[in-house]
C-alpha cells in the first residue's frame, strides 16, 4: 500500500477510532480530535500541485481481485486533485465548524463524526479511483453515508423522510452506473478508467452498447448531482445538521455527478447526444432550480435550490465545453471556454455555498428559526454575518468584486459561443442557450437578494423568535470567514487558481486537444471590455432588482403554476402506488387457502408441460416394443379405474377408505402379474397397515360433523383432467422413445457370482445399492419418532395450563 | 400393455389430483395414496413390461422381469409409507388439537399472520 492508499484508506481508520475517543475522552469536543486529519489530508494533496501541473500523473495499483480485472488503482490528475482539495480542504473547515455547531452533551458526537469521516474516505476514493467497480464502491459509500448523515436525528419524522428519499434516488441513479459501467467493460473489455478513455475511436461509437452505457452512466450522475427531475431529494436533505449540509450537499457529494461526467467527457464527449443530453438537463436543472428557490420560506431550502441550479449551470458549461473536442488541437481553443468557466465554478461554488450554509447555520443558532418570514432586522445584532452573507449571496448573484462575477461572465461567455460552433443543429437551437442562462441569472440574483436581504434589513420581529439574537461565537465564524475571504482574493487574483488548478484539470476533462507537453493557458480577468457579457450583467441586475422590489406583486405566478408540476407529488404518488400495488397484488394470489396454492402448481405443470410437448412436437406412439395384453391385467385395470372413480363419488370417508384399500391390492396383484414377487408381499402388507392408520384418523374424526361428498368444482376437475393426461401423454411419448437398452442385464449375470443371491431384487437392495436402503431405514426412523413426538409432546397445551 | 397401463396410472393421476384439491384434510390424503400408487406404477411400466421370469436366478429362465424398477419400487414403497404414515399422525393429531378436517379453516392462530 503507498502512501496515496494510506491517505484514502485514512479517514476509515480514524472512523473506528472515534467511538474509543468520543468515549474515554468526554471532556474535550471530539471533533478536535478529528479536526487534524482534515487539514493533514489537504496539506499532503497539495504536494501533488507542482506534479500535476506538468500534466504528470500519479498512479498506483494495489491488486485487489486480479482474475476478474478489479484492482484498487488511485491516480492523481488534475481533475483528481481539484476534487480531493475541495473535499479536505471544506472538510477541514465543516469539522472546525461542526465544533462550534454541535453541542457537546446534547448531541451523538461519535456517530456523527464517524458518518462524516465515512463520507470523506468514500468521496476521497470516487474522486481517485481508477477502476471503475472501486469507483462505484465508493461510489454507494457516499450515499449511504449521506443516508445516516440525512437521518442523524432520526427521531424527526421529516429527517427519516429525507433521507430515505435521498436514499431511494441516488441508489437508484447508482445501480444504473453500475449497468453503464458493466456495459463499457463489455465494450472495451477493461474496467480501468484511463484505459477505457484512450481506447475512444469512431468504432466504439457505432457500438450498440454506446448510447445505452452513456444513458446509464449520465442517469448515476444526474441522480447523484440533483439534476432534473432527479432534483428532489436535495431540498429535503436540507434536515440533516447544517454542516452536513455545508459540506454534502454543496460543496462535495453533489459534486460526484459533475465529477463522473466530466471523468467521462473524453470517452462520450464527441458524441451529439452526450452534447444535448448534459448541456439540456443542465440548463433545465439550472431555470427550474432558479425560479423555484424564489419562492422558498425556510433559508435552507433556499439555498438547496439554489444549489440544484448552480450544479445545472455546471452541469450544462461541461456538456458544451464537450462540444471543443471537434475543434482540432488547439489548447486556446475560442471554445474551451466552456469546460474552464464550469471548473472555475465549480470551486467558487463551493467557496461561497459553504459559507452562506454556515451563515444560515449561524442564524438558526442563534435565532432558533430559519424561517424568512420570522427573521427581519438582524443587521445591527450579527455585523459579522451580514457582511458574510453578502460577500456569499452576492458572489452568487454574479456581483462584482466576487468571484462568482467572473465565472458568471464566463458561463454567459460560453453559452453566447454555443452559436457559433456550427454543430449539432446549433444554429438554430443554439439561439436558446443564452437565453434560458440570462433568464435563469435574472432569478438567482432574485434569490440571492432574498437571502442577504429578508434576514438582515426590514423589521425586527423579537416575539417571533425564540432567542434573543446576537452574534456567533468566534469559532462558528472562522469558516465562514476563510471562505468568504476565498470569494474575495479569487476576485482580484484569479490566476491563483487558473495556472495551478484549472488547466491541469482541464487537461483531463479535454485530454484530446493537448498534444505532446502542451498544457492549457487559462487566463482569468475581470476586465473584458465592453462585450456582450457585461451587458447581459448589466441586464440581470437592472431587471433582478426591480423583480426583487416587486415581488410580492407578482408572486402569486407560484401559486398556480409550481404546485402542479411538483415532482415531489409525483414521488410521493410512486411510492404510495407502488406500495399499494404490491400490497393488493399479494393479497390477490396469497389467499392462505392451500386450495389455491394447489391449482397454482398443478396448472403451472399441465401448461409447462404440454407447451413444451407442442413446440417441440415431442408426442409419438411407438407400438412396435409393447407387451401383449392379457384378461387379467384388463380385469385389473377396470377394478382400479372403477375404485378410483368410485373414491370420487363416496359420500363417506370410510368408503373412500376401504376403496383406496381396493386400489392398493389391486395393485399389489399388478405386481404379482408383473413378475415382482417381493413387491407383492410389501404393497400387501403395508396397504394393511396403511388401511388400519385411515381407520384410526377416520374414528378420531369431530363426530359432530355431517358426512358429505365432495362439493363439485368444475376448476377441480379440468385442473385433474389436465394432470392425467399429461401423466399418459408422457409415459407414452416417453415409452416410444427408448434410446438406449437397460443396464440390467449386469445385474442379472452377477447377482450370483459377485454378490452370492438369487434374488435379484433383495441383492439390489442391500449390495449393488446398498446406500438406497440405509437412508430408507433412516427415513423410516425419522418418521417413527416423528410421530412419537408428535403424540407424547404437548408444550402448547401445557402452557395453557 | 403400456398403452392400457399410461391409461390406468393417468386416471389415478386424475383422481388423486381432484382428492388433493379437496377440502377434506382426510381425502388429501387419500389423494396422496392414490398418487404413490400412479408413481409406482408408472416405474414399474417404464421398466418394460416384457413377459419373463420373476427375478430370481432359480427360476433358470432364459429371460427376466428388469430387477432395477422393481427394487426402486421397493424403496418407493417404504418411504411413501413412512411419509403417510406421518401425515396420518399428523392429521390425526390436528383434528384432537383444532377440532376441524377443513383445510379451508386451517388458517393460523392470531398473531401468527
Amino acid at each position: 500500500m503507498s502512501l496515496l492508499h494510506w491517505a484514502i484508506v485514512s479517514p476509515f481508520i480514524f472512523a473506528i477510532m472515534v467511538p474509543i475517543v468520543y468515549k474515554y475522552f468526554r471532556k474535550i469536543h471530539t471533533g478536535w480530535f478529528i479536526l487534524p486529519l482534515p487539514i493533514l489530508l489537504f496539506s499532503y494533496f497539495l504536494s501533488f500541485l507542482s506534479n500535476t501541473r506538468e500534466n504528470q500523473v500519479t498512479s498506483e495499483t494495489l491488486t485487489w481481485i486480479p482474475s476478474l480485472g478489479i484492482d484498487f488503482t488511485v491516480k492523481v490528475d488534475g481533475l483528481g486533485l481539484l476534487f480531493t482539495l475541495l473535499i479536505t480542504g471544506i472538510g477541514s473547515l465543516v469539522v472546525l465548524y461542526s465544533i462550534y455547531y454541535l453541542g457537546k452533551n446534547k448531541e451523538k458526537l461519535n456517530t456523527f463524526y464517524t458518518y462524516l469521516l465515512l463520507f470523506m474516505g468514500a468521496m476521497l476514493g470516487v474522486v481517485l479511483s481508477d477502476n471503475l467497480i472501486v469507483l462505484y464502491l465508493f461510489w454507494e459509500l457516499t450515499s449511504f453515508s449521506s443516508f445516516f448523515l440525512i437521518g442523524f436525528w432520526y427521531d424527526r419524522e421529516k429527517s427519516r423522510y429525507g433521507a430515505q428519499k435521498s436514499m431511494l434516488i441516488t441508489v437508484f441513479g447508482g445501480l444504473c452506473m453500475l449497468g453503464g459501467i458493466i456495459l463499457l467493460y463489455l465494450m472495451t473489455g477493461t474496467y480501468r478508467l484511463s484505459e477505457i478513455i484512450s481506447l475512444v475511436s469512431p468504432e466504439l461509437f457505432e457500438h450498440y452498447l454506446f448510447i445505452p452505457a452513456m444513458i446509464f452512466i449520465l442517469l448515476g450522475a444526474f441522480t447523484k448531482s440533483a439534476q432534473f427531475p432527479f432534483h428532489i431529494w436535495l431540498p429535503d436533505a436540507m434536515e440533516a445538521p447544517t454542516p452536513v449540509s455545508a459540506y454534502l450537499h454543496s460543496a462535495t457529494m453533489v459534486k460526484a455527478g459533475i465529477y463522473l461526467v466530466a471523468r467521462f467527457t473524453p470517452f462520450f464527449g464527441e458524441s451529439p447526444v452526450w452534447f444535448w443530453l448534459v448541456s439540456g438537463v443542465g440548463l433545465l436543472t439550472l431555470f427550474w432550480g432558479s425560479f423555484n428557490a424564489v419562492k422558498q420560506t425556510d433559508l435552507k431550502s433556499i439555498l438547496a435550490f439554489s444549489t440544484v441550479s448552480q450544479l445545472g449551470m455546471i452541469m450544462s458549461l461541461l456538456g458544451v465545453g464537450s462540444a471543443a473536442l471537434h475543434f482540432e488541437s488547439i489548447p486556446d481553443s475560442y471554445f474551451t471556454v466552456a469546460t474552464t468557466a464550469a471548473i472555475f465554478h465549480l470551486f467558487n461554488h463551493a467557496t461561497f455555498k459553504g459559507s452562506l450554509f454556515m451563515v444560515v447555520g449561524i442564524i438558526d443558532h442563534e435565532t432558533g428559526t430559519r424561517d424568512i418570514r420570522k427573521l427581519g432586522g438582524l443587521m445591527t445584532f450579527m455585523p459579522i454575518t451580514f457582511t458574510l452573507s453578502i460577500i456569499g449571496a452576492f458572489s452568487m448573484a454574479g456581483l462584482p468584486p466576487f468571484n462568482g462575477f467572473l465565472s458568471k461572465e464566463m458561463f454567459f461567455t460560453g453559452m453566447v459561443r454555443v452559436q457559433e460552433m456550427g454543430l449539432f443543429n446549433l444554429e438554430t437551437w443554439g439561439i436558446l442557450f443564452p437565453i434560458i442562462a440570462w433568464i435563469a441569472s435574472i432569478f438567482t440574483f432574485v434569490y440571492s437578494m432574498v437571502l442577504v436581504f429578508k434576514p438582515f434589513t426590514g423589521k425586527y420581529q423579537p416575539e417571533k423568535l425564540e432567542k434573543k439574537p446576537h452574534e456567533a461565537p468566534l469559532g462558528m465564524l472562522i469558516s465562514p470567514i476563510i471562505l468568504a475571504s476565498l470569494v474575495i482574493i479569487i476576485f482580484f487574483f484569479p490566476d491563483l487558481l487558473s495556472e495551478s488548478i484549472i488547466a491541469p484539470a482541464m487537461a483531463s476533462i479535454l485530454p484530446s486537444l493537448l498534444s505532446g507537453t502542451e498544457t492549457f493557458h487559462v487566463h482569468i480577468s475581470a476586465w473584458h471590455g465592453f462585450t456582450i457579457e457585461l451587458f447581459m450583467t448589466i441586464g440581470v441586475v437592472a431587471l433582478g432588482t426591480i423583480l426583487f422590489l416587486t415581488r410580492e406583486k407578482w408572486k402569486q405566478v407560484y401559486n398556480i403554476f409550481p404546485e402542479k408540476l411538483a415532482f415531489n407529488r409525483l414521488y410521493n404518488g410512486l411510492i404510495e402506488s407502488s406500495q399499494r400495488l404490491s400490497h393488493t397484488f399479494t393479497n390477490m394470489y396469497m389467499n392462505g387457502s392451500i386450495r389455491s396454492y394447489l391449482i397454482y402448481i398443478f396448472a403451472f405443470f399441465t401448461v409447462i408441460l404440454a407447451t413444451t410437448l407442442a413446440v417441440k412436437d415431442a408426442f409419438t406412439v411407438n407400438t412396435t416394443n409393447l407387451a401383449p395384453i392379457g384378461v387379467y391385467e384388463v380385469l385389473l385395470s377396470l377394478l382400479i379405474v372403477i375404485g378410483c372413480i368410485a373414491i370420487l363419488f363416496a359420500k363417506s370417508r370410510l368408503t373412500s377408505i376401504i376403496l383406496l384399500g381396493a386400489v392398493g391390492y389391486t395393485v399389489s396383484l399388478f405386481y404379482v402379474l408383473f413378475r415382482a414377487p417381493d413387491l407383492a408381499l410389501t404393497q400387501l402388507v403395508i396397504e394393511t397397515v396403511s388401511v388400519a392408520l385411515f381407520l384410526l384418523c377416520f374414528y378420531h374424526l369431530p363426530k359432530k360433523r355431517n358426512e358429505e361428498r365432495i362439493r363439485f368444482k368444475l376448476t377441480n376437475l379440468l385442473i385433474s383432467i389436465g394432470v392425467g393426461t399429461m401423466v399418459t401423454l408422457i409415459a407414452l411419448s416417453a415409452h416410444s422413445n427408448k434410446l438406449f437398452d437397460s443396464i440390467s442385464q449386469y445385474y442379472v449375470e452377477n447377482t450370483y457370482t459377485e454378490a452370492a443371491g438369487k434374488n435379484m431384487v433383495n441383492v439390489i437392495l442391500v449390495d449393488f445399492r446398498g446406500f438406497d436402503t440405509m437412508f430408507e431405514i433412516t427415513v423410516l426412523a425419522i418418521a417413527a419418532i416423528g410421530i412419537f413426538s408428535m403424540i407424547r409432546l404437548r408444550l402448547a397445551g401445557r402452557k395453557e395450563r | 400393455m403400456e398403452i392400457l397401463m399410461a391409461i390406468v396410472i393417468g386416471v389415478l393421476f386424475m383422481s388423486a389430483t381432484y382428492l388433493m384439491l379437496s377440502k377434506s384434510l382426510l381425502r388429501i390424503i387419500v389423494g396422496t395414496g392414490l398418487l404413490s400408487h400412479g408413481a409406482h406404477l408408472l416405474l414399474l411400466t417404464m421398466g418394460g413390461l416384457k413377459k419373463g421370469a420373476a427375478p430370481l436366478l432359480g427360476e433358470q429362465a432364459s429371460s427376466y422381469a428388469d430387477p432395477i424398477p422393481q427394487a426402486l419400487i421397493l424403496t418407493a414403497i417404504v418411504i411413501s409409507f413412512g411419509v403417510t404414515a406421518f401425515f396420518l399422525v399428523l392429521a390425526y393429531r390436528t383434528y384432537q388439537e383444532l377440532g376441524t378436517d377443513n383445510t379451508e379453516r386451517l388458517r393460523g392462530t392470531e398473531g401468527n399472520d
